[in-house]
């Protein structure tokens, strides 16, 4: 047995802009565990539910987090709809979830521009960021914001898309998608980015079971759980949903099920366009949840599933929300897969679970 | 200012930012906005870093590496708040766990509004940032000079 040392990593890291502290402790070049420690982001938001009413927490629960921000403010307000038994219209569900897939690809471009970084391949992460603008573009042009929209509202959303605008999306989709293709065959069949991904932070689909890993990271390890199937909102009219795995559990695994679902995404968005309902997009939501009634809700954000919770007191104002975001739920996973890698290779596989610390700590 | 008389390197970190700010000062690194054409070069070790760029407020656990990474970074040094949550707290201000703005932390010499500051505006407060690194540089090289 080697000398055991321990290594800080972060919460400050040139590859990771997320403040994530890890205690690695190796065994030469062999990381044996890594103990992680967080709080560095912790704001305490979910106690400002007594000073904001639930339409001004509208904004406080969409900055939960800058990249997963529409996912938020989209699972906040499917819960205070639920808890007030209001029934939101048919083009407004439609629109939440172009938007929301919208901010999938984003998410999952971003993803993998930071991965390339972390394997050190700065041209590919440009191109990928660069395909991003797009998506970004698109989001100035509807919502005005780039990455924090203000879009959704309890009752529906808050701009409508017109229908010649939609078709104007799709197209710039469909171009997306031939570019994109170049560059994921870089992250599919580079035999030196294979190199850096192939067999790295295994984690077996026993672990994923046992620990509830989620999103990306549990469906690249072979289970096959996605909420978007039990059809929430415009889903629903889907005809055909089903998530996209990985059996390997491999760092290669999860590029590929990012790499697909971006393709995924693209297709959702065309076939809710073709079908979306004409007619209005918000209704007026008047009073308050009444006292003692409770919700739990749940979506599939780009990382995996989130939970919200939410309980009425009878006043606009929330007696308590809750939410459980993918990335608290993965770290145990990413520890066990961190167990056993090479020093060399541990921004990246605390990359591929895609932490989102800010959520995680709220 | 016509011209940067040296090439500047940031320092970025991310306080309680919710990561919206965060991902626009990448984007600022990426081609379509590409700060590097100020010569300006993303750096992970705060003795390289000319310019420390910190999105998010501060709260009890980051408040002691913010002014760790602050004292480790060379004079003269230009601190510039991303985001109004780094300028007073933004929405979050009123949380228990947040004491305000980074000036409650360290100096900030430069505010960068918005929620989440758009690149054009993070651009404009880099290179705002030069200037004050500029003077800063002659005050320092005028008290060097004065001091032998
Ligand atoms: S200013 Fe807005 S976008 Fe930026 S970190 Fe704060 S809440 Fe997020």
């Amino acid at each position: 047995m080697g000398k055991r040392t321990i290594i800080p990593f972060g919460p400050q890291h040139p590859v990771l802009p997320e403040p994530v502290h890890l205690d690695l402790v190796l065994e030469d070049e062999i990381v044996v565990a890594a103990i992680p420690q967080i709080g560095f982001v912790h704001r305490g938001l979910e106690k400002l539910v007594e000073k904001r009413d639930y339409n001004q927490f509208m904004y406080v629960a969409e900055r939960i987090c800058g990249i997963c921000s529409f996912g938020h403010s989209l699972g906040y307000a499917q819960t205070i709809e639920a808890l007030m038994d209001v029934e939101i219209p048919k083009r407004a569900e439609y629109l939440r979830v172009i938007w929301h897939e919208l901010s999938r690809i984003h998410s999952h471009l971003l993803w993998l521009g930071l991965v390339a970084d972390g394997f050190g391949y700065e041209s590919l992460f440009m191109h990928t960021w660069r395909l991003r603008e797009r998506v970004l573009d698109i989001f100035e042009k509807t919502t005005g914001g780039r990455v924090i929209f203000s879009a959704c509202t309890v009752g529906g959303v808050v701009h409508d898309i017109e229908n010649s605008e939609l078709s104007g999306i799709v197209a710039v989709l469909d171009g997306l998608a031939s570019e994109y293709a170049e560059l994921s065959g870089a992250f599919l069949k580079d035999t030196s980015v294979n190199n850096r991904l192939v067999g790295v932070g295994v984690l077996t689909k026993e672990q994923a079971y046992d620990l509830s890993a989620v999103g990306p990271f549990g469906r690249a390890s072979g289970l096959p759980y996605d909420i978007r199937s039990i059809g929430y909102g415009g889903y629903a009219d889907l005809a055909n949903f089903v998530p996209v795995t990985s059996p390997a559990g491999d760092s290669y695994a999860r590029c590929e099920v990012r790499v697909k679902e971006v393709l995924a995404s693209i297709e959702i968005i065309k076939e809710l366009v073709a079908k979306i309902p004409a007619g209005e997009i918000a209704v007026a939501v008047k009073g308050a949840p009444a006292a003692g009634s409770q919700v739990v809700s749940r979506l599939e954000q780009p990382r995996g599933e989130a939970f919200y919770y939410a309980k009425g007191n009878g006043t606009k104002f929330l007696d308590r929300f809750r939410v459980r975001t993918p990335t608290s739920i993965n770290i145990p996973g990413m520890v066990t897969a961190l167990a056993g890698c090479q020093l060399a290779d541990v921004p990246m596989i605390v990359l591929t679970i895609d932490p989102c610390i800010s959520c995680t700590e709220r | 200012m016509s011209f940067a008389t040296k090439s500047p390197w940031i320092i970025h970190y991310a306080a309680t930012s919710c990561n919206g700010c965060d991902i626009e000062v990448l984007a600022c690194l990426t081609p379509l906005y590409d700060v590097e054409r100020f010569g300006i070069i993303n750096s992970g070790n705060p003795k390289h870093a000319d310019i420390f760029l910190v999105t998010g407020s501060v709260n009890e656990q980051n408040l002691p590496v913010i002014r760790q990474i602050y004292d480790q970074m060379l004079e003269p040094k230009v601190v510039v708040a991303i985001g109004i949550c780094a300028t007073s707290g933004g929405v979050f201000r009123e949380c228990y766990n947040t004491y305000g703005g980074v000036d409650s932390a360290i100096p900030v010499d430069v505010y960068v509004p918005g929620c989440a500051a758009r690149p054009q505006a993070i651009i404009d407060g880099v290179v705002t940032a030069l200037g004050v690194l500029d003077a800063k540089s002659a005050a320092f090289a005028q008290s060097k000079k004065e001091a032998s």
